[in-house]
């Protein structure tokens, strides 16, 4: 054969390229590209016509600075030109040009399918060829709608050459891929399949290509290839190798085309004719054993072309999942290759083996290699092997070993890539959860995590570690404890102060029995960490502490007092100022109760996939998991895909609303409300007020309102002529309201007795959310009227407008009397001017109850006098309604007659309008 | 093509498609620079697979010239490796004992030889006269005229 010279035919490229190599610098390359590009422009622009072989050495130079990466965006019209040449070169050149340069929207296409049309039909096989290799590699949609007739029947024609019809394959193949509508394979397809018994192995191994992505479409169409390939296969497997002596390489026969046979049957379960069943059964065993038999040649190339056969065979055995004597008989091969000194074929054994893992025949004898992947994890040089040592680790995990793999997984962490700490910590996160007995171990090795490696610890992590502690209750102690001591560090992460807050705040109640972990001690421990930390780290100590205060009473003046310092409440930063000034306020203000509610232990997570695992599986599918090293056997490769885009924030959110947003703010948190008013009598909902506004006269909390849209709560507080209520809007829909504002009606009548300071609201209420609106009043002197709040806000583009009647009534102000039966009779007889005395009598509305009329009496504000009537029906009770101006004592007495169902009230105070309206109040109640 | 002297950058877009090389609307250059970086700091002790972005790479490397191929989880890494070496005995029985200036003055030749041996991605023929003989009859054809 003659050696080929350089530049061959082409001296002015050659020249070129010389040119090319000898520049020192990117910079004078640059120069002699730019100059060369001008020099072509100038050429194709020029007046003269130029010849063929001109055009073909300026097309290969324009070619070759493309290949040098640059751009080029001219001389697709000469490439288009030497299509149509008779000469080999020039046509060649042409159609490079095109394949490599334009892409499938191009205008030329019209013009390049011209060219094509021209050589498919030239009979020229070469010329043929290119035509094709050219719509394989543009494959654009005119291109197939021009083509998709043809090359079926080009394909299966007999008279076809066999490099024509390998290009065809590959080209219908393309074409299929691209636009599947105009290629319907319907009447071809038995005579497709049928080419895998051509006697010539390159269409055989063209035909495979084609069928293998065909069948992954429609698997039931090519059912019959099943046999076929088994066939073929077989005698590839089982022939001596002088058979194929054309496609033999390095001694082994047809190491690509097994490989693809191989890979086709893996688009089917195995097959469920017997005969054909124990064929394929054989040819793997075969497989197998070829494995074991000794070198036929000593390259390198010959192992790993059997080996690559081997590889194969192993994945379908695993597709297959069904024969556990070829599942384990893989298994110990691959055990093989875990020791051998091929880096290549460690990393392949490791990768095949954590599929074998997830087969419930071969997992046990997977995990016999245990030993040797450990030792991979601590020796290998490479690390993306130490990292398939990783994988398969986790993919062999199991209770019975599952100590023993974390502890070494932690072991390794200490000094792992930095690359992949990230993932071994999510693995020993996952596995320490699933494979848990004992959750003090658990929590140990969580814990462990943080302390070696906490910057790749990620907020899922530690969330979880919280949720299982709070959802278990036999741990929480040890938990306690634990993350009590590790705090004692003088140097520990961030991540560990978050759990240690989060978990101290919850529980450290049960370890404050020992002195040495008093509540202080707890307290000042978290504490010292405070200032080192970030921002959101300080926001949930902050939590903690307020949480301790309800724990702790002993320390709530400690920790007030540093919430009220100054570096807390006028911190810069917004969130840690507001938790610091909500958190003191709270303290100060809510009594015993309302705080124990408010702060009350965290009620259990829900049970829902570890928030770990999603983070695992979107981290990256490729053998991380054998849940996804099962669908990776479906070949498209869309899984992985798929996870990507589903994957991200959906996990990370709802965990951060579970673990930091419900312990925040005790103000708009969620469902406080409820726990607060427990009083289920408030609870039903009419839209009509004034009926609510009764309900208020004896009782101070509850729904005052409530509709579609909007709920209100009142919650309040009275002392002497002072009175302070809480306003809950709570928004029941799942949008905002905009434009939210609440205010009192400027009802004159009321407002000189009744001194009413209303705070404002923030505009939007989120969907869900709820807000509060404190009221401030002061009773200047008695009055009737109550004042009407009017609400006002945007659902939805529609505004809406409320008001509702509030519950200030003139005995909200009563202070109760204790007085004894001659004092009260005394005081009656003393308010006995006719003006004085307002009476009532009126019939029962709800069963006469007289424990239940007690409780409304007390509730009415007045004390409720025992043994003071000489009638032990009759009930009296003494009071003082306080305003600012003047006092008015108050006696009153109702009289039940249980026969008649009716009532007698009698109120006595010294002002006429006093009595008139809290007979009025009182006597609704019955 | 890589060469470690980076003289010789060629991407050969042949070995596209399925084996997609080309990741859609990335710089050209700048996969290239980062898929040069990520073989060429690799050592010999290193395995010859390593997973970049979402495809993984097959190398070989000859003297200073290292042969990358792109390929998706479902190829089987030891018969691209093997390709690999293939085509790199066709190349050395074409320009008989082939070298890096044999590739770079003749790019066209090492394109239709690699068109011929893969197309879409997909291994077409691994014979190496077969392979040849669009080529050989070229010459012939040349030789005639």
């Amino acid at each position: 054969m003659p050696a080929v010279s350089k530049g061959d035919g082409m001296r002015g490229l050659a020249v070129f390229i010389s040119d090319i190599r000898n520049c020192k610098s990117k910079e004078a390359e640059i120069k002699r590209i730019n100059k060369e590009l001008a020099n072509i422009r100038s050429k194709f622009k020029g007046d003269k016509a130029l010849d063929g072989y001109s055009k073909k050495k300026y097309v290969c130079k324009l070619l070759f600075i493309f290949l040098l990466g640059h751009d080029i965006d001219f001389g697709h019209m000469e490439a288009v030109n030497l299509l149509s040449s008779n000469k080999y070169t020039e046509k060649q050149i042409g159609y490079l040009f095109i394949s490599v340069l334009v892409n499938s929207n191009s205008d030329l296409i019209r013009l390049i399918n011209n060219g094509i049309k021209n050589d498919l039909n030239s009979r020229n096989p070469t010329f043929m060829n290119l035509a094709l290799h050219c719509i394989a590699n543009v494959g654009s949609r005119e291109m197939a709608e021009a083509f998709a007739s043809d090359i079926p029947r080009i394909l299966v024609a007999g008279d076809t050459m066999d490099s024509v019809k390998q290009s065809a394959a590959l080209c219908l193949l393309r074409l299929n891929r691209t636009s599947p509508d105009l290629v319907p394979m319907g009447e071809w397809t038995a005579r497709v399949v049928h080419l895998l018994n051509d006697q010539h192995l390159g269409v055989v191994t063209a035909a495979t290509s084609l069928i293998t992505t065909l069948a992954q479409k429609s698997p039931d169409d090519f059912k019959t290839s099943v046999a076929l390939s088994v066939a073929r296969l077989s005698r590839i497997v089982t022939s001596a190798s002088i058979d194929l002596q054309d496609y033999t390489y390095y001694f082994v026969a047809a190491p690509w085309l097994s490989v693809k046979l191989l890979r086709l049957l893996q688009c089917y379960p195995p097959p469920e004719d017997a005969s054909l069943r124990s064929r394929l059964t054989e040819c793997l065993e075969t497989i197998l054993n070829k494995a074991q038999e000794p070198p036929k040649s000593k390259k390198v190339q010959h192992s790993n072309a059997k080996n690559a056969v081997l590889f194969e065979a192993i994945s379908l055995i695993i597709h297959h999942d069904s024969e556990p004597t070829l599942l384990v008989r893989a298994c110990n091969q691959l055990g093989q290759f875990l020791q051998h000194r091929e880096t290549n074929l460690r990393y392949l054994a490791l990768e095949s083996m954590c599929m074998l893992a997830s087969s419930e025949f071969s997992h046990e004898a997977v995990k016999t290699h245990m030993e040797t992947v450990i030792n991979a994890l601590k020796t290998e040089r490479d690390v993306s092997v130490r990292q398939r040592a990783v994988d398969l680790l986790y993919a062999m995990c199991d209770r019975s070993n599952a100590k023993q793999i974390v502890a070494e997984m932690l072991t390794y962490l200490e000094n792992a890539d930095y690359s992949i700490r990230e993932e071994i910590v999510l693995k020993v996160a996952i596995l320490a959860e699933k494979y848990a007995v004992d959750y003090t171990w658990y929590v140990d090795t969580i814990l462990n995590l943080i302390r070696i490696a906490g910057d790749y610890v990620s907020e899922e992590v530690w969330y979880r570690v919280i949720q299982i502690v709070i959802n278990r209750d036999d741990v929480q102690g040890y938990a306690a404890k634990t993350v009590f001591e590790a705090l004692q560090a003088p140097a520990c992460h961030e991540n560990l102060v978050k759990v240690g807050g989060y978990i101290l705040g919850e529980f450290g109640n049960l370890i404050a029995g020992d002195s040495r972990s008093s509540p202080l001690v707890q307290f000042n421990l978290l504490h010292s960490k405070f200032h080192l930390c970030s921002v959101p780290t300080r926001a949930l100590l902050l939590s903690a502490y307020i949480k301790f205060i309800n724990l702790f009473p002993e320390v709530k003046i400690t920790i007030q007092d540093v919430l009220r310092s100054d570096s807390q409440l006028r911190n810069a930063d917004v969130e840690l100022q507001q938790r610091a000034v909500e958190y003191l306020r709270l303290s100060c203000i809510a009594s015993t109760d309302i705080l124990a509610t408010v702060l009350e232990e965290m009620p259990p997570f829900p049970e829902r996939e570890s928030s770990i695992l999603a983070k695992l599986k979107k981290k990256k599918g490729r053998g991380n998991l054998p849940v996804i090293d099962d669908t990776r056997r479906n070949v498209n490769g869309n899984v992985e895909h798929a996870e990507k885009t589903e994957a991200p924030n959906q996990v990370s959110t709802p965990s951060f609303t579970d673990l930091l947003n419900l312990n925040s703010a005790p103000g708009p948190g969620g469902n406080l409300l409820v726990d607060v008013f427990s009083d289920n009598a408030a609870l039903s909902s009419t839209d009509v007020c004034e009926e609510n506004f009764s309900r208020f006269v004896c009782k101070n909390n509850g729904v005052i309102f409530e509709n579609q849209l909007l709920q209100i709560g009142l919650k309040s507080e009275y002392r002497q002529n002072l009175g302070r209520m809480y306003v809950f809007y709570g928004n029941k829909t799942s949008t905002q309201f905009l434009s939210f504002t609440s205010s009192l009606s400027v009802l004159d009548s009321f407002s000189p007795q009744l001194n009413m300071h209303v705070k404002t609201v923030d505009p939007v209420i989120e969907g869900g959310a709820q807000v509060q609106q404190i009221l401030n009043m002061e009773c200047v002197s008695d009055f009737t009227e109550a004042p009407v709040l009017k609400v006002q806000f945007r659902y939805g583009g529609m505004l809406q407008n409320l008001a509702v009647k509030l519950p200030v009534m003139l005995n909200k102000f009563f202070q109760p009397t204790e007085m004894t039966s001659q004092d009260f009779f005394q005081r009656w007889k003393q308010l006995g001017a006719p003006e004085q005395e307002v009476q009532k009598i009126f019939k029962a509305k709800l069963p006469m109850d007289t424990e239940v009329t007690k409780a409304k009496i007390i509730g009415f504000g007045v004390a409720l006098l025992d043994r003071v009537d000489p009638n032990p029906e009759n009930f009296v009770g003494a009071g003082v309604i306080h305003t600012k101006s003047i006092q008015v004592g108050c006696l009153l007495r109702l009289e039940p007659n249980a026969q008649a169902q009716m009532y007698r009230l009698t109120l006595r105070t010294s002002r006429e309008s006093v009595s008139r309206r809290l007979c009025d109040l009182l006597s609704e109640q019955f | 093509m890589i060469s470690s002297h980076d003289s010789l950058r060629l991407f050969l877009a042949a070995a596209d498609n399925d084996d997609k090389v080309r990741v859609d609307g990335e710089p050209r250059a700048a996969l290239e620079a980062d898929v040069v970086r990520c073989c060429l700091s690799r050592k010999k002790e290193q395995c010859s697979f390593v997973d970049h972005r979402d495809v993984r790479l097959v190398y070989r490397q000859y003297a200073a010239l290292y042969i990358v191929v792109g390929v998706t989880d479902t190829e089987n890494e030891l018969s691209i490796y093997e390709l690999i070496h293939n085509f790199v005995e066709v190349l050395d029985k074409y320009f008989s004992r082939v070298s890096e200036l044999d590739i770079m003055f003749n790019l066209e030749r090492v394109h239709v030889i690699l068109d011929e041996m893969i197309q879409n991605g997909h291994v077409v023929e691994t014979n190496k006269s077969r392979v040849l003989a669009p080529l050989h009859a070229l010459t012939k054809m040349a030789d005639a005229s």
